[in-house]
């Protein structure tokens, strides 16, 4: 033992000889690689050339990113000045202490443009804990020349019923064009937040008002049955392993025929890489006339640990990034229908972006969307594709396995939920629930 | 025989390398010992105290468990099987008089150099993607249905994943073992008029017993640990959640420390009873 | 007559070599291939071979986005530091077990084996917390030192192979000359087994090359290697088969090139005393 930590704290003073020549101040940021991201590290140039403040960049895929930071943050190893993190964890994180709440930003900043209900959601007991870069709730984008091909027409509000139809009469397997793709893959942020939220207007929920489970009620054998009859007849082939990039590509080489996912997709489909981009219409999320809409709500937001040394530089990042100043740099550079969308109402009035076609949906999206009171039954819990508690992310994903070996057909729906049961009875009593 | 001086110098010369991984197998391993006693949940508040073997029943009463260890099995007896039977008949290819031996003794190797992560996502996205992966568009032009690769076959292609890297090591330490085959030995026989078949099971096989067993133990140290190439693939979905990936999902996604550690220490075991197998099995072969 | 039969086997000997050759390689070829192509051409069907714009954009892309001079250097640090540490450490602990052997020997080696079989991903928080303490995260050094310590087993097991082949007499008789034990190991052993120990450091510069547990999770900016490197470009928004192409030609050309140039050494030395 004594030999072990006699030779660690050799290769510790290395290792501090090392990092004394480090710049002064220089902030580390995680981020995910997602498309606004990248384009925001592009920009980096422009802050440290205002502020004098250098920024490196830990651009990880967001599986790895997720892992990455909350390893940090719970052990608190202070390896980040600011980690990207969304509005699963901020709550979670904000109450445990772990995060330096944002209650003293600038004057200019204005904090109260930041939309609503993006604020709720990355706030806990009224402070907010993380800035939104960009936020998002989730809506249908289809193909108006195939809707009309198939003599259909998209009701600005559709139902489920009528999405199934669509799909099917859209489907051409000739020419390879599926009626409508959907998130299948195994992750409760990939295939697991779509089968929640479609659960949700099907009336179901991940537990009742005592943490029970609810997998065994018919609410969701509904809402699987549904899914997987619909995907099978009218879907993509091997739907259960899509997640949203998948699908992208899938929708923007024109091979969907519909496809419900993130609001901020639409600016990629709409876009340069899309085959697609002059016919592709927006409608609200399906539902099926219980009362909820089948939209999420998720923001990608920015965040300060507590504990780093760069407090102060951090948060003039954060004012920077997501400030409207910033919105504006992107506007000019690379037009309107590039800017982080969601996060600030001031975008919303402003009539150049209301020309963007996707401007107005993404914002009654959003609106329509509340974590408060996510279900058509009451639940304890906030949050509308996932339960803010600290045990949902890994119990979800091992459910939405199940799910996806359902969807495969390795397995029936019905063994498919009473594994999700199991699963959930488990982490439940094993978190002391019940 | 060697002195006393010698002897004590030669304990002094391990003295680095073993003090080093004792303490690299002990620091953590007791860490993990600890852990596994305790209700540790990062998210609620950190260590919570003694639970005793609480964190030991549920993981293995968990309905994954058994699921985990066949994979795990599975995964690791299929690769080495392929690795292997494949190694040997490359090897013994790659023996023969041929033009350009050298070039084409680099391109078997090649994958070998090529890092896990990198070669999940090469084969999951341009070779299997059900849409736009090469093999779709090779079944489509085929005028087949293109195959999902790892939802409906997940297993198999991740032990084509796995044995496409590791079949270059079995082939690098086969063919070298061939090589110093005494090829009078195998002339003899077939004077004497035996067929191939029976000289590759009386001469050649016996021979490789050893560097066979080298292959098994090698690979199996590192076939129990894969983690990237599920990760990439299929995140443990779809029949492929190995031992080391359910830890990875209690300890890091569902941030149960405690539950975690149990399940490390029942990896260790597991690894160990393979390990003692091995040496009982072929363990022979490495004596003398 | 005898002499056209082996050049016919040749013939079919080298066409059935150079095909599977080709099948095992052409993974790695066709991933070349993509990074030079646009994403439209990546994904095109039918798949174009060669006859396509080749473009270099991918690799321009990479090189503006992510700052590969500094991933390679940590990596060619992590996995050159870490394999010449454990060499040093390895030497003398495998010439004692070859030339000093006790009944304990064996056991000795089959126990840094199994340390081995530590599962990885059980021990990252104890680890982690450790680092921190030590104030070691996101420090190559720190790093340098878990990666040693990692392929220490293996490279120790294949120097005790190889010194296991040295026959003893000649030890004996450069002792009877009066060499010290310091001269017979520097002098006349590590000659003798440079061989051995070249491709003892190839393999294990190999196995730390391609380390993606310890590399992605210890690290943040400073220290990372191309592990990290390779993270920031799988599945993001988006079509990205082709910068995906380029970010992983350019994580593995390095130690590809260097695996080429020395696969003789390789070939030759990588025995784990399996020959005898």
């Amino acid at each position: 033992m004594s030999i072990k930590n006699a030779l660690l704290t050799s290769v510790v003073g290395f290792g501090l000889t090392a990092g004394i020549a480090a710049a002064q101040s220089t902030i580390t940021i995680a981020t995910v690689n997602n498309g606004d991201m990248i384009r925001m590290q592009g920009y980096t140039d422009t802050f440290t050339e205002q502020t004098g403040i250098n920024v490196e960049w830990v651009t990880l895929e967001e599986n790895v990113l997720r892992q990455r930071v909350t390893t940090d943050i719970t052990t608190k190893g202070g390896q980040f000045d600011i980690m990207t993190i969304g509005m699963y964890e901020t709550p979670i994180w904000g109450a445990n202490g772990w995060l330096v709440p944002l209650d003293d930003l600038s004057e200019e900043y204005n904090v109260a443009d930041i939309l609503p209900a993006m604020a709720g959601g990355l706030s806990h007991e009224g402070t907010l804990y993380a800035a939104p870069f960009y936020g998002e709730s989730s809506m249908i984008m289809y193909r108006t020349d195939l809707m009309e091909a198939a003599g259909l027409e998209m009701p600005t509000a559709p139902t489920w019923e009528f999405i199934a139809e669509a799909a099917a009469a859209m489907t051409d397997r000739e020419n390879e064009i599926n009626g409508i793709c959907l998130r299948g893959k195994a992750g409760w942020g990939e295939g697991g937040a779509f089968i929640t939220t479609m659960s949700n207007s099907f009336g179901a929920r991940w537990f009742d008002m005592d943490w029970n489970p609810q997998f065994d009620t018919e609410a969701w054998a509904n809402t699987l049955n549904f899914y997987k009859s619909m995907m099978d007849a009218s879907g993509p082939a091997g739907y259960a392993t899509n997640g949203f990039n998948e699908n992208l590509s899938l929708f923007n080489q024109g091979k969907c025929g519909m496809w419900i996912d993130a609001t901020v997709a639409a600016s990629f489909v709409t876009g340069d890489d899309s085959t697609v981009a002059d016919h592709v219409g927006f409608a609200l999320a399906p539902d099926t006339g219980l009362g909820k809409r089948s939209n999420w709500l998720w923001a990608w937001a920015l965040a300060v640990p507590a504990g780093t040394q760069q407090e102060a530089e951090a948060k003039q990042f954060i004012e920077w990034a997501t400030s409207t100043d910033y919105i504006d740099l992107v506007a000019a550079n690379e037009g309107w229908a590039n800017v982080p969308p969601g996060a600030r109402k001031s975008l919303y009035e402003n009539p150049e972006y209301l020309k963007v076609p996707f401007a107005q949906m993404t914002l009654d999206s959003i609106l329509s969307a509340d974590p408060s009171n996510p279900t058509v039954d009451p639940v304890p819990y906030v949050g509308i594709q996932f339960a803010a508690i600290p045990e949902f992310a890994g119990m979800a994903t091992e459910v939405s396995q199940e799910f996806s070996a359902a969807y495969a057909g390795q397995q029936t729906v019905e063994e498919a939920l009473a594994k999700a049961q199991d699963i959930a009875n488990e982490v439940m009593e094993g978190a002391g629930y019940k | 025989m060697a002195t006393k001086a010698s002897r004590s110098a030669a304990r002094l010369m391990m003295a680095p390398a073993v003090v080093l991984l004792l303490g690299w197998m002990l620091v953590p391993l007791t860490m993990t010992l600890w852990f596994s006693f305790r209700t540790y949940l990062p998210l609620r508040g950190g260590d919570q105290g003694w639970t005793g073997f609480d964190n030991y029943v549920r993981f293995v009463t968990s309905s994954s468990f058994w699921p985990a260890v066949s994979t795990t099995l599975i995964i690791l007896i299929g690769v080495l099987v392929i690795t292997i039977a494949l190694g040997v008949l490359l090897a013994i290819l790659l023996d023969q008089p041929m033009w350009g031996q050298g070039v084409v003794r680099i391109l078997v190797i090649a994958p070998f150099f090529v890092m896990p992560t990198v070669s999940a996502l090469v084969w999951k996205n341009i070779f299997m993607d059900p849409t736009n992966g090469l093999f779709a568009h090779l079944w489509k032009f085929f005028g087949a249905e293109p195959v999902s690769w790892l939802s409906d076959a997940a297993i198999p292609s991740l032990i084509l994943i796995v044995s496409w890297q590791w079949l270059p090591f079995a082939t690098l330490i086969l063919l070298t073992a061939i090589q110093s085959l005494d090829s009078e030995q195998l002339e003899a026989a077939e004077m004497d008029g035996a067929s191939p078949l029976a000289r590759f099971g009386f001469i050649t096989l016996p021979h490789l017993s050893r560097a066979i067993t080298i292959v098994v133990l090698i690979q199996t140290i590192f076939l129990l640990a894969i983690f990237a190439e599920i990760f990439v693939t299929t995140g443990g979905a779809f029949g492929t959640r190995t031992l080391s990936y359910l830890i990875f999902q209690r300890v890091l996604e569902s941030q149960n420390i405690g539950l975690g550690s149990a399940g490390g220490v029942y990896a260790i075991i597991l690894a160990n009873i393979v390990a003692i197998f091995l040496m009982r099995i072929v363990g022979k072969n490495l004596d003398n | 007559m005898a002499r056209a039969i082996t050049t016919n086997r040749k013939a079919v000997n080298t066409a059935l070599a150079w095909a599977i050759g080709l099948l095992i390689f052409f993974p790695i070829l066709w991933t070349m291939l993509t990074s030079f192509k646009t994403e439209a051409q990546a994904i095109n069907d039918p798949p174009l071979f060669l006859f396509f714009d080749w473009t270099t954009e991918n690799y321009s892309t990479v090189m503006e986005r992510s700052n590969y001079g500094r991933f390679l250097w940590n990596s060619i640090f992590i996995a050159g530091g870490s394999t010449i540490l454990g060499i040093i450490i390895a030497i003398p602990a495998a010439w004692s077990m070859a030339f000093v052997p006790s009944r304990r020997t064996k056991d000795i080696l089959l126990w840094m084996l199994s340390t081995k079989m530590l599962p990885a991903v059980g021990v990252l928080y104890p680890i982690y917390l450790l680092f921190i303490n030590l104030g070691l995260l996101d420090n190559v050094f720190g790093l340098t030192f878990i990666i040693m310590l990692i392929n220490l087993p293996i490279i120790v097991w294949m120097l005790y192979t190889y010194f296991r082949e040295i026959p003893g007499e000649i030890l004996e008789a450069a002792r009877m000359d009066g060499a010290t034990l310091k001269s017979e190991i520097l002098y006349v052993l590590t000659p003798m087994a440079i061989p051995g120990i070249a491709s003892t450091l190839l393999l294990n510069f190999i196995l730390a090359w391609n380390e993606a547990f310890w590399t992605l999770n210890l690290t943040a900016a400073k220290a990372a290697p191309l592990t990290a490197f390779i993270a920031s470009y799988s599945s993001p928004e988006g079509l990205f088969y082709a910068k995906l192409s380029a970010a992983s030609t350019m994580a593995i050309a390095p130690i590809l090139i260097l695996g080429w140039f020395s696969q003789k050494q390789l070939v030759r030395g990588l025995t784990f005393g399996a020959v005898k």
